[in-house]
């Protein structure tokens, strides 16, 4: 139980998806301009997240990792070479199917988030976060919690950076690092913010 | 005709300069950056990108008279994914080391905004060859962010460029420091953030 909190606490701060690997900036830059859709796109990041990340487990267990057609008696094929192209598949579906589902049972969530969906299919975090939960070898529940956690993450430093671009709007910052520049330079300071919980141990 | 007046070339030329996707069009700084730690790894995947781009460019550039327009998307990523796999597979089969080093950023290309907005905005409406110059420019432009970005990490950070220490001792005799901080995240934003600052004003100033 511990360890999952750790995870978790680590997955949304020391390791954040975005200060400490540079998962989803595209649209961290695109959309941290306003409050309201930075708020609805981290949801909806966490939601799809929490869904695709166990589900990609899943496949990968059971179809793609090596020897893991043993059930169906093709105990030698490795199809682990076609991961990221079955991820990124599944992700897409997913996306689909959830956006399918809001749409059809509540019409006040799809609203909210049904804009952001699509975008989300080509968010770099969520396949970044699938291939994480690979590399690092977590089991069923780990990936859940981490998924969850990246999602947090990423949820947290966006409206972050949105309230700070809100009070960056009355700032007098010089001409030519406005924009892009700025947002850059920011996300640099929130990231070496971040930083200090890696001095956290549980 | 001179050469640098060809539809082609000027497709190529662009992006890196003039039209560079990080500065101008800020896309597809997502995941890369944090491989510019080191020049090395920085090259091998600037390399990888605009491999992926170029090709990805010439096929769906190929096929868009055949492509039926509500299902481009799928095939964009199909194309993309298939063509990433071939970059990881010869990266892991030839750069061991570099590839492990890479993780999972290699991968990542496939959602990286830079290649999906080339197909979708220019290979889907010009010939072949076009496109592929058009890819070709586009990785280059992106790529060259990414090892100066690297270049200025690994000189400051470790007093290195490829590994080779460039800062002579003696410096370091009379009290100079390698900053530790150019190795952290960070830094990687600062440095975009300025550099970003520094290309504005140069192009203000022409």
């Amino acid at each position: 139980m511990e360890n999952l909190l750790g995870l978790f606490l680590n997955s949304v701060f020391v390791g954040n998806i975005l200060l400490a690997y540079f998962l989803g900036m595209c649209s961290f830059v695109a959309v941290s301009k306003n409050m309201d859709t930075a708020i609805g796109l981290g949801f909806a990041v966490v939601f799809v997240l929490s869904i695709t990340a166990p589900v990609n487990w899943l496949v990968f267990k059971f179809l793609l990792s090596p020897g893991a057609l043993r059930w169906a008696g093709l105990e030698s094929i490795d199809l682990s070479f076609l991961k990221f192209i079955t991820f990124i598949a599944v992700i897409a579906a997913i996306v689909q199917i959830v956006e399918m589902v809001i749409d059809r049972y509540s019409p006040v969530l799809y609203t909210a988030l049904g804009v952001f969906l699509p975008l989300i299919a080509v968010n770099c975090a969520i396949l970044g976060t699938s291939l994480f939960m690979v590399e690092r070898d977590y089991s069923f529940i780990e990936t859940v919690v981490f998924g969850f956690g990246s999602g947090v993450g990423w949820l947290m430093a966006i409206v972050a950076m949105a309230a700070i671009r809100t009070k960056l709007r009355y700032a007098n910052v010089p001409k030519g690092l406005d924009g892009f520049g700025i947002v850059m330079i920011v996300t640099g300071l929130m990231a070496m913010g971040f930083m200090l919980f890696s001095g956290i141990t549980l | 005709m001179k050469i640098s007046q060809t539809a082609a070339y000027k497709a190529l030329s662009e992006p890196v300069v003039k039209n560079n996707p990080v500065f101008i069009q800020s896309l597809g700084i997502c995941s890369a950056l944090a491989v510019t730690v080191q020049m090395k790894t920085a090259i091998v995947m600037a390399l990888a990108m605009t491999f992926v781009t170029a090709f990805s460019s010439l096929t769906i550039s190929a096929m868009r008279n055949v492509i039926p327009r509500n299902v481009r998307m799928i095939v964009e990523l199909s194309v993309i994914a298939s063509l990433v796999i071939l970059a990881d597979e010869v990266l892991r089969a030839y750069f061991y080391d570099i590839s492990k080093q890479l993780s999972v950023f290699v991968g990542l290309i496939i959602t990286n905004c830079i290649v999906m907005g080339r197909a979708e905005t220019y290979a889907l409406g010009n010939p072949p060859l076009q496109s592929f110059m058009d890819g070709l420019g586009n990785g280059a432009g992106y790529g060259s962010v990414l090892v100066t970005v690297a270049f200025l990490r690994e000189l400051l950070g470790a007093g290195k460029v490829l590994g080779f220490a460039v800062i002579p001792q003696v410096f370091y005799d009379v009290g100079y420091m390698n900053m530790g901080f150019m190795q952290l995240a960070p830094a990687a934003f600062i440095i975009i953030g300025l550099l970003v600052w520094l290309q504005k004003s140069l192009m203000r100033s022409k």
